[in-house]
């Protein structure tokens, strides 16, 4: 059984997290960088911790003073929330040697998935589709040019150890191959450490589509219906929904199988995500699995009114899943908007600094979850993510239509955020008539 | 003529892309700035010699900081 929780992370995710630990009665425990001395998850937890200086890599990466914070607090469950350590799976590994509940999956399906390659592979085994391409590293160009010459132009130079649209090199025609290339490992030795890339086809104007699993360990494995992410900038999302609009129920239900297959295949236990590309010709392709709860976890529990971090925090101590998977219903519409500290005026450059005044709305079908308040800093250390806008509804226009009038509503000073560019994106004929791809926002279809 | 470079949003030197002496172009990263996760490059705002760095690496840096000298 699990008494006390230490969430390995900060700002929203935080706090959302120690909510569902309330819920259940659990004691909570908050670790924080010198730059988030003075942060709301710092202020909510029942003891908090000081990690170390403000580079994350000094203090929400390092592993070791994590581990030192839980057994100085007593935890017995680290939550490790998204980003940060949430996908490493020594750190699942070194939370298992220590005597303490992972709260996520085992450290093996983290590395399975966490390696593109690996992940391509097994996933094509369980009969999911997946993106014609190299399913191992390439050696170099002329290998690159070789299976090139199969798939077609264009194509994506991705990196191994990748992920979130990190280090990606897109090629239109073959006299730019050998340059992307080397551009490539170059980026991806900068961000992942490993120069390690590998080469998929390119599809034009795709939408994302992703399906959220849920697997307890105990033979059940289930999947909570789809989230529609395809509004993203830099492979970053910024507007998610369920359910999503104009997908065939064949497609969709395609997805939910194929999802559920991989993630048994992987033996896969607690929450996670399949990513899937769909075609405009309606077939999809495995992208990655995400190994974690998703920033956009609140449009699922919305749709369904279930609670995953509650029953993540359940299935980690070892109960069975409560759902039974004919249960489980789109019950009703959501959305999200990301609001980051970004200036869309000025090519999305972000936006560093205190907020002077924060002023969101409440109501039916609204919910915030926020890392920030009046007065907070926000640091140039971490992701720019200041808050999220959830609306729902009983139908896609209620739900819409609410987001809209919450964007209109919303006040923040102090730091530019992109909640004018979320505006003229709820205005738009593509999100109204909800036919969106995901290089919308780059060919500025939402531009002022 | 010596001109000032400034940084045009607050962040952390992630990488110093040019020493005292470089010839650079009008648009070149003089050096590169890392915020909210965003490798984002100091431009050089015309062509000329860098005379002078003033930050080193991993120091923060405020918008309006002089980072470089042009001359």
């Amino acid at each position: 059984m699990i008494r006390t929780v230490l969430v390995a992370n900060r700002g929203e995710i935080a706090r959302r997290i120690f909510r569902a630990c309330r819920q259940l009665g659990l004691k909570t425990v908050a670790v924080f960088s010198e730059a988030d001395r003075d942060s709301p998850h710092v202020r909510e937890a029942d003891h908090a911790v000081a990690i170390g200086p403000p580079p994350a890599r000094e203090s929400y990466l390092n592993i070791d003073r994590i581990l030192e914070a839980a057994r100085t607090s007593r935890a017995d469950a680290i939550h490790p929330g998204y980003g940060f350590l949430s996908e490493n799976w020594r750190f699942a590994e070194a939370c298992r040697a220590a005597g303490l509940i992972f709260v996520g999956p085992s450290p093996d399906a983290i590395r399975q998935m966490g390696d593109k390659t690996e992940a391509r592979r097994l996933m094509a085994a369980a009969g999911v589709p997946v993106v014609p391409g190299s399913h191992e590293t390439v050696a170099d160009a002329g290998e690159a040019e070789h299976i090139t010459r199969e798939i077609g132009y264009p194509v994506i130079l991705k990196a191994v150890a990748g992920g979130g649209g990190i280090g990606m090199t897109r090629v239109d025609k073959p006299e730019d191959l050998a340059t992307a290339f080397a551009t490539a490992t170059r980026r991806a030795q900068a961000a992942f450490g490993r120069r390690d890339v590998y080469v998929e086809r390119y599809l034009e104007r795709p939408r994302h589509v992703e399906i959220q699993v849920f697997g307890d360990g105990e033979g059940t494995t289930v999947h909570l219906h789809e989230r529609e992410c395809s509004i993203q900038r830099r492979h970053q999302k910024l507007v998610e929904e369920s359910p999503a609009p104009n997908l065939a129920p064949a497609l969709k239900d395609g997805l939910a199988r194929a999802a559920v297959a991989g993630a048994r295949a992987v033996g896969y236990v607690n929450a996670g995500t399949v990513e899937f590309l769909v075609d405009a010709a309606g077939g999809f392709y495995f992208l990655e699995m995400n190994t974690r709860l998703q920033v956009e976890h609140p449009v699922t529990e919305e749709v369904t009114e279930l609670d995953l971090v509650v029953a993540q925090l359940r299935v980690a101590q070892g109960e069975r899943l409560p759902w039974r998977q004919e249960e489980i219903a789109q019950r009703r519409t959501a959305i999200e908007c990301r609001v980051y500290a970004e200036d869309p005026a000025k090519g999305f450059l972000p936006s560093p600094g205190k907020v002077e005044r924060l002023e969101l709305p409440s109501g039916e079908g609204i919910r915030i979850e926020s890392g920030v308040e009046a007065g907070s800093v926000v640091p140039v250390h971490y992701d720019p993510l200041l808050f999220k806008l959830i609306t729902h509804g009983t139908s896609r226009a209620e739900a819409v239509e609410r987001m809209a009038a919450v964007l209109e509503r919303s006040v923040v000073e102090g730091v530019r955020t992109t909640i004018p560019f979320l505006r003229r994106v709820l205005a738009s004929d593509a999100l109204r008539q909800g036919r969106v791809h995901t290089q919308m926002v780059e060919q500025g279809a939402f531009d002022g | 003529m010596v001109e000032e470079i400034k940084a045009h949003i607050t962040g952390v030197v992630f990488q110093i892309t040019t020493k005292p002496g470089d010839r650079i172009a009008a648009g070149d990263a003089v050096i590169v700035l890392e915020s909210m996760k965003m490798e984002i490059p100091v431009e050089a705002p015309r062509a000329g010699a860098i005379k002078e760095i003033r930050v080193r690496e991993g120091q923060t840096v405020q918008e309006g900081d002089v980072v470089a000298v042009l001359e």
